[in-house]
């Protein structure tokens, strides 16, 4: 404890319901240092975006501080003036008064999730930097600009003088962050809190912003907070963690202790998973070793996908999209094979193409029926998917939007089996209500609402009704990818189950290596609409051939402190290579 | 990108013109009969003999024995020169009768939903910001009370409240002495004093529903991620309301801009009669119950632009708002 600038103590948060006071941080102290950074990490709803709000009084109404302090020490800031101390407790300000809007920003800044929604769609990024810096300092909107242009250039966005006039849409989701980024440190912060500020990135953007963060804490001396329920990424940067459960902090220390011996119980829990998941599930294998995959029940011949848009001054021009590009794999039966990549890489547009969503431009979808017969489903018009799309079924990735909050589950699962007109009314609900039993869910969902549930609760509603008209294949688009790590080794384990039970071949679309390696024999790697790589998953992941692949894998944090800054990470550029 | 937004606006707009002026054109052309036959049907009526060379005469005048096609041709390059041939009925010219009584009606609707938006805008954020509050409440229920009350039925209570207890006219939109002549500054001032009262009774209802959808609008936005970004960066609670939240809640208005328009004009036509005000609205009724058609076609043609012109201003206006259509 030598030099704190950020000082959280007892902090209580509450939010009053109709049900009562529910408490979302439960005495929580913390401490941030100059130069250094805290990591808080908990599931989702553990209360650490909330502890981060609260510090600058912005927890979303009804949401309210009842108790604690939370101190800033501007004498151990950059703006340290006199000799004196400088304590201000955050917690004392009136939330909507002219002194802790002059804090915000500009002693304590924040940077959010989900950067597409967290900045302005109307505004440009210039506009809403400049602002940053008005606020706070007297100068003129000129000077604000240049400086704006600098920051830019600081987190590195090509060509500043152009970006700058940008609206965020113009923006990749890496660059919305760097534009967030240089937003946040503006104004000099002497605390920057990070809010999950990696979560919605691809890893290879994931590890140059975490790169940048830690160059623009090395420059500056800032104290750092950042949340994430990512453990890698923990390991990657942490100086202290802290571990949040239900509102309270279970346990504190520096990462190597917490890593290698956690003392509480539930620390223990989370770090089994995450190690869990970083191996081939023992399951699996026991499978595989008990029957070998079968013959080819999916074959993708050449696919490709084109989208067209029209472009130029008066919308003439027309331009070709190229989302999926010559791309081959084959899925045999009771196999499970892993789609990685990169957002943009086109693997959801294959998903979609081998589901008949899509249209195909070009190749074969040769699918082997239950009756061992094989069509090209690429040649076949849409009413004629029928049987195809009985047999091939999708799990989406958000198990919240993908459920009509207005059918009861029942409903929702029954859906595949109406449209079918194989069940009677009776036995419709005898087969849904043996379906809830299959993914673990009680009866008495049959007459309730999606909403009644828990996230990891409607994926596996989504997962009764995919399976519901047993289909041979299901495509799972990140399927896991918006649960907590413990929960996502559950539903990947209920399908593992299934498997077994059903026969069934999956095709998983991940962005996560890890939970590619945990549940996917082989693996097919995506990028810009080409296959680059394929192979066993363990082969591929420890000794990849493709530069692509390589890049990708060096990526990932790797859960584990004692790597740090060990592992090289190199970047993959594909138009260094085309050009050689 | 915004130009050329701008330009293929402005070409589609031509086609829809044309498209409206055939429909308005058929529309005119569909009851059985044409305007000769009812022109004869009036003079003898009257008592008059009827000159059957006469009729002829008029027939070939605007060309009635011609197809259809070639009398919508024959019409619509009339229009193009700015005649709109003649209103049976006043035997005038139709561009002579309706000018001023469609400026009129577009000063009142203009001045209509300027007031609707600096009422209903502040009323809906103040709404919004305050919800469930008392305020919230009382706002709500003054709300739902101006949508549930019919206009005429509003000028009805005005014009009764005015002459009993205050004993002035307040039907019309000028005073007596002003009626007939020609425009004059006085003649203008004598306008607004008459105008202020048709708006406010015709701004009541659109007023309180528009307040409901900046509410409804505004109540979405303000929890959104950008709001917390702002207020993270140490923005005033009352700035970043309007620039951030209030600015996106507006673009639903601003895209009714088109259909507001001829709506009020035509939505008005009940109250412009309770009020005698000498509106389009009226003239237009009345046109289309003595089926004069050659006037009641040029309203409907007006309106018709009036509604293209106020989709292509709103299209516009909308571009300029929010880049995001700009781009698309």
């Amino acid at each position: 404890m030598t030099n704190p600038v950020l000082e959280i103590q007892n902090l209580i948060t509450e939010f009053p319901t109709r049900n009562g006071v529910f408490r979302a941080v439960d005495d929580v102290s913390l401490t941030v240092e100059a130069g250094r950074t805290l990591c808080v990490v908990g599931e989702s709803g553990s209360g650490k975006s909330v502890t981060a709000r609260s510090v600058l009084q912005i927890v979303d109404h009804p949401g309210r501080i009842t108790q604690g302090r939370i101190l800033l020490h501007r004498h151990n800031t950059a703006r340290r003036q006199g000799d004196e101390d400088d304590i201000v407790d955050l917690a004392a300000l009136p939330a909507r008064g002219p002194e802790i809007r002059a804090i915000r920003g500009r002693d304590v800044a924040m940077i959010f999730q989900e950067p597409m929604s967290a900045l302005s769609p109307v505004h440009t990024i210039g506009n809403q930097i400049v602002e940053a810096i008005r606020l706070h300092e007297a100068i003129s909107k000129k000077d604000a600009m240049d400086r704006a242009v600098e920051l830019l250039r600081l987190v590195e966005i090509p060509t500043p003088e152009k970006a700058i006039k940008r609206y965020t849409f113009e923006y990749s989701g890496g660059m919305r962050q760097r534009a967030m980024i240089a937003m946040a440190i503006a104004c000099n912060p002497s605390v920057l809190i990070a809010d999950e500020p990696t979560t919605a990135l691809d890893v290879t953007i994931q590890a140059e912003i975490i790169d940048l963060l830690r160059r623009l804490q090395q420059e500056t001396g800032m104290g750092m907070m950042f949340i994430t329920h990512d453990m890698g990424v923990v390991a990657e940067i942490a100086d202290e963690v802290a571990v949040m459960y239900r509102g309270q902090v279970v346990e504190r220390g520096a990462p190597l202790p917490i890593f290698e011996a956690p003392k509480e119980e539930y620390t223990q829990r989370l770090l089994a998973a995450v190690k869990r998941l970083d191996e081939p599930s023992p399951r699996r294998l026991a499978m595989r070793a008990a029957s070998p995959p079968g013959a080819t029940a999916l074959k993708v011949d050449r696919l490709a996908k084109h989208f067209y848009l029209s472009a130029g001054l008066l919308g003439l021009r027309k331009e070709t999209f190229v989302a999926v590009n010559d791309a081959s794999l084959e899925l045999r039966e009771g196999e499970n094979l892993g789609i990685v990549g990169e957002s943009g890489s086109g693997k959801t547009t294959l998903g979609r193409c081998i589901q008949g969503v899509h249209g195909t431009t070009r190749g074969a979808i040769r699918f082997t029926g239950r009756d061992g017969r094989t069509t090209d489903l690429a040649k076949l018009k849409e009413n004629e998917l029928r049987p195809a799309w009985r047999e091939i079924r999708m799990v989406f990735q958000d198990p919240f939007s993908s459920l009509n909050p207005r059918m009861t589950v029942g409903q929702i699962i029954g859906e595949p089996l109406l449209l079918l007109r194989t069940h009677s009314k009776h036995s419709l609900r005898q087969r849904v209500c043996e379906l809830l039993d299959v993914v673990g869910l009680p009866q008495s969902a049959y007459d309730r609402y999606p909403h009644a549930f828990s996230g990891g609760q409607r994926q596996r509603i989504g997962i009764a009704r995919a399976i519901a008209p047993e289909p041979r294949v299901i495509i799972a688009d990140e399927a896991t990818s918006a649960l907590d790590v413990s929960l996502r080794i559950q539903i990947l384990d209920l399908l593992l189950d299934l498997q077994e039970r059903m026969g069934l071949s999956f095709l998983l679309i991940s962005h996560d290596i890890a939970v590619i390696r945990y549940f996917c024999d082989r693996i097919a790697v995506m990028h810009r609409g080409k296959i680059v790589e394929t192979g066993e998953t363990e082969a591929v992941c420890s000794n990849p051939t493709h530069p692509y692949t390589r890049s990708l894998l060096s990526a990932v944090p790797v859960p584990d402190p004692r790597q740090r800054g060990k592992h090289v990470r190199t970047r993959y550029r594909a138009d260094a290579e085309s050009a050689a | 990108m915004l130009l050329g937004y701008i330009f293929w606006r402005l070409v589609w707009s031509v086609p829809f013109f044309f498209a409206a002026s055939l429909i308005a054109f058929a529309l005119i052309q569909a009851p059985p009969g044409d305007f000769v036959t009812s022109f004869a049907a009036t003079l003898a009526q009257s008592g008059d003999v009827v000159d059957e060379q006469r009729l002829e005469a008029l027939r070939e005048r605007y060309g009635l024995d011609r197809p259809f096609l070639t009398q919508y041709l024959l019409w619509i390059s009339g229009v193009m020169r700015g005649d709109f041939g003649i209103s049976f009925e006043w035997q005038q010219p139709v561009s002579q009768l309706i000018w001023e009584r469609m400026g009129l009606s577009v000063a009142l609707a203009l001045g209509t939903l300027m007031f609707t938006w600096a009422v209903a805008l502040p009323l809906g954020i103040y709404s919004a910001v305050r919800k469930y509050t008392v305020s919230d409440y009382v706002l709500t229920t003054v709300g739902f009370f101006g949508l549930a009350m019919p206009n005429f039925l509003l000028a009805l209570v005005m014009m009764y409240v005015a002459v009993v207890f205050f004993g002035a006219d307040v039907s019309g939109l000028f005073s007596e002495e002003y009626q007939r002549a020609p425009w004059s500054w006085a003649k203008f001032v004598d306008l607004l004093k008459h105008i202020w009262l048709p708006i406010a009774i015709l701004g009541l209802s659109s007023t309180a529903s528009l307040m409901r959808i900046m509410r409804a609008n505004l109540l979405d936005e303000l929890n959104k991620p950008y709001v917390t970004t702002a207020r993270a960066k140490g923005v005033s609670e009352f700035r970043l309301l309007m620039k951030y939240p209030v600015r996106i809640a507006l673009n639903p208005f601003v895209s009714t801009i088109g259909w507001a328009f001829p709506q009020l004009i035509s939505g008005a036509v009940i109250t412009a009669f309770v009020l005698s005000l000498p509106t389009a609205g009226p003239l237009l009724l009345q046109a289309l119950l003595s089926q004069d058609m050659f006037l009641a076609g040029a309203f409907i043609l007006l309106l018709c632009c009036l509604s293209i012109i106020g989709m292509l201003v709103s299209d516009i206006l909308l571009a300029f708002v929010d880049p995001r259509i700009r781009y698309r």
